[in-house]
């Protein structure tokens, strides 16, 4: 029971983060300001540094290395002692900092609601421009014909 | 031996002012700006991430500002650039299979599950050009449609062949460490992921170079495209202090399975085998020619005879890189002088024996 907890628990807190490397520096913190967060000081410094992505021969094989990304990680505690972290592709040290905050903050029980909530918009935003995009590109599916050829 | 020469300080720098004031162009036309370049040469862009080899698009648009458009240049910036940062590690391998697609074809298969989506493509464009676009154009906003049901769900072809057996598996991961040609000279022969590493931040044109002599007949692969996939992918990495994946964000990629013919072996009945090309950005013309030529390279896992270029895989990794390949013939106008003088020397020397010679003959 404790071990699920411990897993299901992990994956919210993987959403939260998710919909944060989802999110615009604008959105973050707006959904911060919302939430009157504590004082953070930094772990380590936002930083930027890459990461190696990596691939699988035939999408599905052996993997291979595709090339860097750029990568920006922030490390945040709280004055209560709740620690907080982000890793996000580009180089935006503030937006990689506010997430790192908002992590930190839903680490507490009674503060998950409110930090939720406060994303809540970005994952309408983003399913919002998810869907325009499936649409537009629902527009272009093809179906082809196979032609008979005149000379059989 | 290449003998170093000094001085000329100022007329470099002058010379770094000058090309400051040529890039910048007429004074009485807008800045572009990195977002301008972005959002507009998105292509090019693409092309900068996949041969600087980091996907970065603020980043490589600044490159292609600073270099007045020469990829090579910008490339060149985007590899310095690169080496200034830490590495943080490497990421989980990408599922492209779940990829959200903006484009994927099929010239093997009309009816795919999931189906065939053109995307934004020049494909079956007219190729005229359009002056509207000069006078600043007037947007038709994109057509819109419901996405049928089957449309979430999208295997790929090369899965469906796999089905019956009549395409060769991928091959699986062994877990033997994967080399990385950033940290440690290549050694030849060198195994597949290698190549690949090395095809997707190869020259896009000595790449499609190469795949378009193996279809001329120079180590043929009688190649389909199975699929072009073209769509935004989830990038995870497990940090050492989580110890749990987390999402960095997505990005664009292109995805390129090439099904080719195959006879059989003493070992292995006909079945079609598989080229692979994986790159950053929207470019289906490097990828497609990147699984052409991985295929080719591997002629001699497949016992297929060695006779042309594009199987060599010295020859093909050792000259597919823009910067390696540009930093090498260029060097040659810089300062030669003792060399050439060395040379003089040899040639007049030359000169005056055959002379000699030819006076003592007469």
């Amino acid at each position: 029971m404790a071990v699920t907890d411990q897993g299901s628990q992990t994956q919210a807190r993987r959403a939260v983060m998710a919909l944060c490397a989802a999110a615009t520096g604008q959105e973050l913190a707006t959904a911060l300001a919302g939430l009157a967060a504590p004082g953070a000081e930094d772990i380590r410094a936002p930083e930027i540094g890459l990461v190696m992505a990596t691939g699988r021969i035939g999408g599905d094989g052996r993997p291979f290395n595709l090339g860097e990304v750029s990568v920006t990680r922030a490390a945040v505690r709280l004055a209560d002692g709740r620690t907080g972290f982000a890793y996000h592709l580009g180089r935006d040290r503030a937006r990689a900092r506010r997430a790192a905050i908002l992590d930190a903050l839903w680490q507490g029980e009674a503060d998950r609601p409110g930090v939720e909530e406060a994303l809540a918009p970005v994952a309408r935003r983003a399913a919002a421009d998810a869907a325009a995009q499936a649409r537009r590109t629902a527009a272009t599916r093809v179906d082809f014909l196979t032609l008979a050829r005149g000379e059989d | 031996m290449y003998v170093a020469v000094k001085g000329g300080e100022a007329a470099i720098d002058n010379a770094h002012r000058l090309l400051a004031e040529v890039r910048r162009g007429d004074p009485a036309v807008p800045d572009l700006t990195v977002a301008q370049i972005r959002e507009q040469m998105a292509l090019l862009v693409d092309r900068v991430m996949a041969e600087g080899s980091l996907n970065d698009p603020d980043l490589a648009a600044l490159a292609l500002k600073q270099a007045r458009g020469d990829v090579v240049e910008a490339v060149f910036l985007v590899r310095a650039f690169r080496t200034t940062l830490p590495r943080f590690g490497a990421s989980v391998p990408l599922e492209t299979g779940r990829m959200t697609l903006s484009r994927r074809i099929s010239a093997t298969f009309k009816d795919l599950p999931g189906g065939q989506v053109l995307g934004p493509t020049f494909d079956y464009t007219h190729r005229l050009v359009d002056f509207g676009l000069a006078e600043g154009e007037q947007l038709e906003p994109a057509a819109e449609a419901e996405p049928r049901e089957d449309a979430a769900a999208t295997p790929r072809v090369t899965d469906l062949l796999g089905r019956d057996g009549l395409i060769e598996p991928s091959p699986q991961d062994d877990g033997t460490p994967l080399g990385d040609i950033t940290r440690e000279p290549v050694d030849f022969p060198c195994d597949r992921s290698t190549r690949l590493q090395a095809l997707a931040r190869g020259d896009e044109g000595f790449i499609l170079a190469l795949g378009y002599s193996t279809q001329r007949g120079y180590g043929r692969t009688h190649p389909f495209v199975g699929e072009v996939r073209v769509g935004t992918v989830a990038v995870e990495f497990v940090p050492e202090e989580l110890g749990f994946p987390v999402l960095l964000g997505t990005m664009q990629v292109t995805e390129c399975q090439m099904v080719n013919q195959f006879k059989g072996s003493r070992e292995v009945p006909p079945q079609f085998t598989r080229g692979y090309g994986l790159v950053f950005g929207q470019s289906e013309r490097k990828a497609m020619a990147m699984a052409l030529v991985d295929r080719a390279l591997r002629a001699s896992e497949l016992g297929e005879p060695l006779a042309s270029p594009a199987q060599d895989q010295e020859f093909v990794l050792a000259h597919c890189d823009s910067l390696q390949a540009t930093g090498f013939v260029e060097h040659l106008k810089l300062p030669h002088y003792v060399d050439f003088q060395a040379e003089l020397e040899l040639v007049r020397r030359m000169r005056a024996e055959a002379e000699d010679k030819r006076e003592a003959a007469e």
